[in-house]
């Protein structure tokens, strides 16, 4: 297995880590069992990503990922950031080795997961696609 | 700096095994079954590399089986265990939760053919209690299979404990020594064992070749058809380089234990010491009974990839038993077997030293790892709540 330059460059420099305190919405996916917990904070102002900041718990590839994700949703208008996808963070990363989808498919939930919590916060209805899954990830076929 | 702290997994030929090598691929290429003055002097050269590893084993070179490392030696063992166990109705095995997966997987495989196989608990310690072997062997026992030491955690068994009563109850036992050969003392006779797989390149031998030890009285079934190498048990060529490198790497190794021991297990003590001051890590496995080179922590709040890979940018060569290094989603059945949770076991390192290794890279260790701890808790969330004490 070997990380492309990409990769590496967000594991070891990671884009956006942190907290953020009055964040208006936060999302975690994942458990500690299956060994990756992604959260991720956002602040919104006026449908806009104004910042993001994100804690994870896993291996290289969970925290590239995470940092990807982040820097591909700042400064995006709440729906742009609802259809990033985890393939779109598998190219921008130059791609990941097959056993490290998943953890491209956490950091797209894990987005979701904080943009749900902002919806539910402020009384917007919750997309019927923006349910969580609660299983480890990998143990699907899904993706 | 390049520290290699990773000699567990493998270690680097030393001069002397690689001297002993390079005749037989130079100019004396013969093969050993042949009749000519070529072969037969490759075949003198194989044979004193039998007897001298038989010696310090403290076999007979007839006992030998030369194999292609330790996983084969293992599948080997097994399946002669179970040819012979068949003879008597006897289908039961007796392991532990911790071997190798060249033995758990093969015991896997003896279910399926009709072995009942016992796993025994290792307990928190990592040591597996002769009490509790006697207590599992039953009139239907064929084999007793326990490592020497776990190559994660670098346990040591008493083996010549459970050899002793494997003997008295007329059970076979074999174990596995890839880890321990050439680190701790071994006596086949002393022991009781009565088969022992070994791979060399793990005491500073060359990749691709270990040996059986299979006691002399036991009936030996065809493993590999094809020629009369191996008494007949084994066909194909000898690897003959690789068979003298292994024999002066294990001569060598063990001419100098008791000096490398005392240096290497002080090393691993200064190891031990140093990095359990890191908060919320702790050793794995008993402090006493281990192998001299091997030290396995775990830091809560954090996956071991990750720590493998900073280590690495920082030069030093390590492993982990976390999930996302083996390609499971599982952390190491080893730190499991020892209780650990899942949560805790994903955030492992091991350690393991050797010959090589100097004061100076144990130092730049100390120094480099807490603070690559540090900032992978820095962006962890599980590390959030042990801070705030959830």
């Amino acid at each position: 297995m070997a990380y492309s330059g990409a990769v590496m460059d967000h594991f070891a420099n990671p884009r956006n880590v942190g907290t953020i305190d009055d964040a208006d919405g936060v999302g975690e996916v994942g458990n500690a069992k299956c060994g990756d917990i992604m959260k991720i904070y956002l602040k919104i102002d006026g449908n806009k990503i104004q910042d993001v900041k994100f804690n994870t718990f896993g291996c290289g590839a969970a925290i590239a990922t995470s940092s990807m994700a982040t820097e591909l949703i700042k400064g995006k208008s709440v729906e742009d950031a609802l259809n990033l996808t985890n393939k779109a963070v598998i190219e921008a990363l130059d791609g990941l080795p097959p056993q490290k989808i998943h953890c491209s498919v956490l950091a797209e939930e894990a987005v979701k997961a904080a943009i749900a919590d902002y919806y539910q916060k402020n009384g917007i209805a919750i997309p019927e696609d923006l349910k969580q899954c609660t299983s480890c990830c990998g143990d699907c076929t899904l993706h | 700096m390049r520290v290699y702290a990773d000699n567990a997994a493998t270690t680097a030929v030393s001069p002397t095994a690689l001297e002993a090598m390079l005749p037989y691929l130079t100019e004396k290429y013969g093969n050993p079954s042949s009749v000519h003055s070529a072969g037969q002097e490759a075949a003198k050269g194989l044979d004193g590399a039998r007897a001298r590893i038989a010696g310090v084993l403290g076999a007979e070179a007839k006992e030998i089986y030369f194999t292609s490392g330790g996983t084969e030696a293992d599948n080997w063992a097994i399946q002669i265990a179970m040819a012979n166990g068949a003879k008597k109705n006897k289908r039961h095995i007796v392991s532990t939760a911790f071997e190798h997966h060249a033995v758990l997987h093969t015991l896997k495989k003896a279910e399926k053919n009709g072995a009942e196989v016992t796993l025994l608990d290792v307990h928190a310690e990592g040591v597996v209690r002769p009490e509790e072997v006697a207590a599992a062997i039953r009139e239907d026992t064929a084999l007793v299979t326990i490592m020497y030491a776990n190559n994660e955690i670098g346990t040591l068994q008493p083996i010549a404990e459970i050899g002793k009563l494997c003997r008295e109850k007329g059970v076979l036992f074999h174990t596995d020594a890839v880890q321990a050969a050439g680190h701790v003392p071994i006596d086949v006779v002393g022991q009781n064992i009565d088969m022992l797989s070994l791979a060399a390149h793990k005491f500073h031998g060359p990749k691709g070749i270990g040996l059986l030890y299979c006691r002399g009285k036991i009936p030996v079934p065809v493993f590999m058809e094809g020629g009369a190498q191996e008494r007949g048990k084994r066909g194909g060529t000898e690897n003959l380089p690789a068979i003298a490198g292994m024999a002066a790497a294990l001569e060598e190794a063990c001419q100098n234990m008791e000096i490398d021991n005392r240096r290497i297990s002080r090393l691993r003590d200064k190891l031990i010491d140093a990095v359990s001051q890191i908060p919320h890590s702790r050793l794995n496995g008993d402090r006493q009974r281990r192998l001299p080179g091997i030290a396995n922590f775990v830091f809560e709040g954090i996956e071991g990839e990750g720590l493998l890979l900073l280590l690495d940018m920082a030069g030093i060569c390590a492993s982990s038993g976390s999930a996302c290094t083996s390609g499971s989603l599982d952390p190491s059945h080893v730190l499991l077997a020892i209780g650990l949770p899942h949560e805790t076991a994903h955030g492992s390192l091991r350690l393991s030293l050797g010959a090589f290794n100097t004061e100076e890279e144990i130092d730049h260790i100390i120094k480099t790892l807490p603070p690559i701890v540090e900032r992978l808790r820095e962006m962890s969330p599980v590390w959030e709540r042990i801070k705030k004490g959830a």
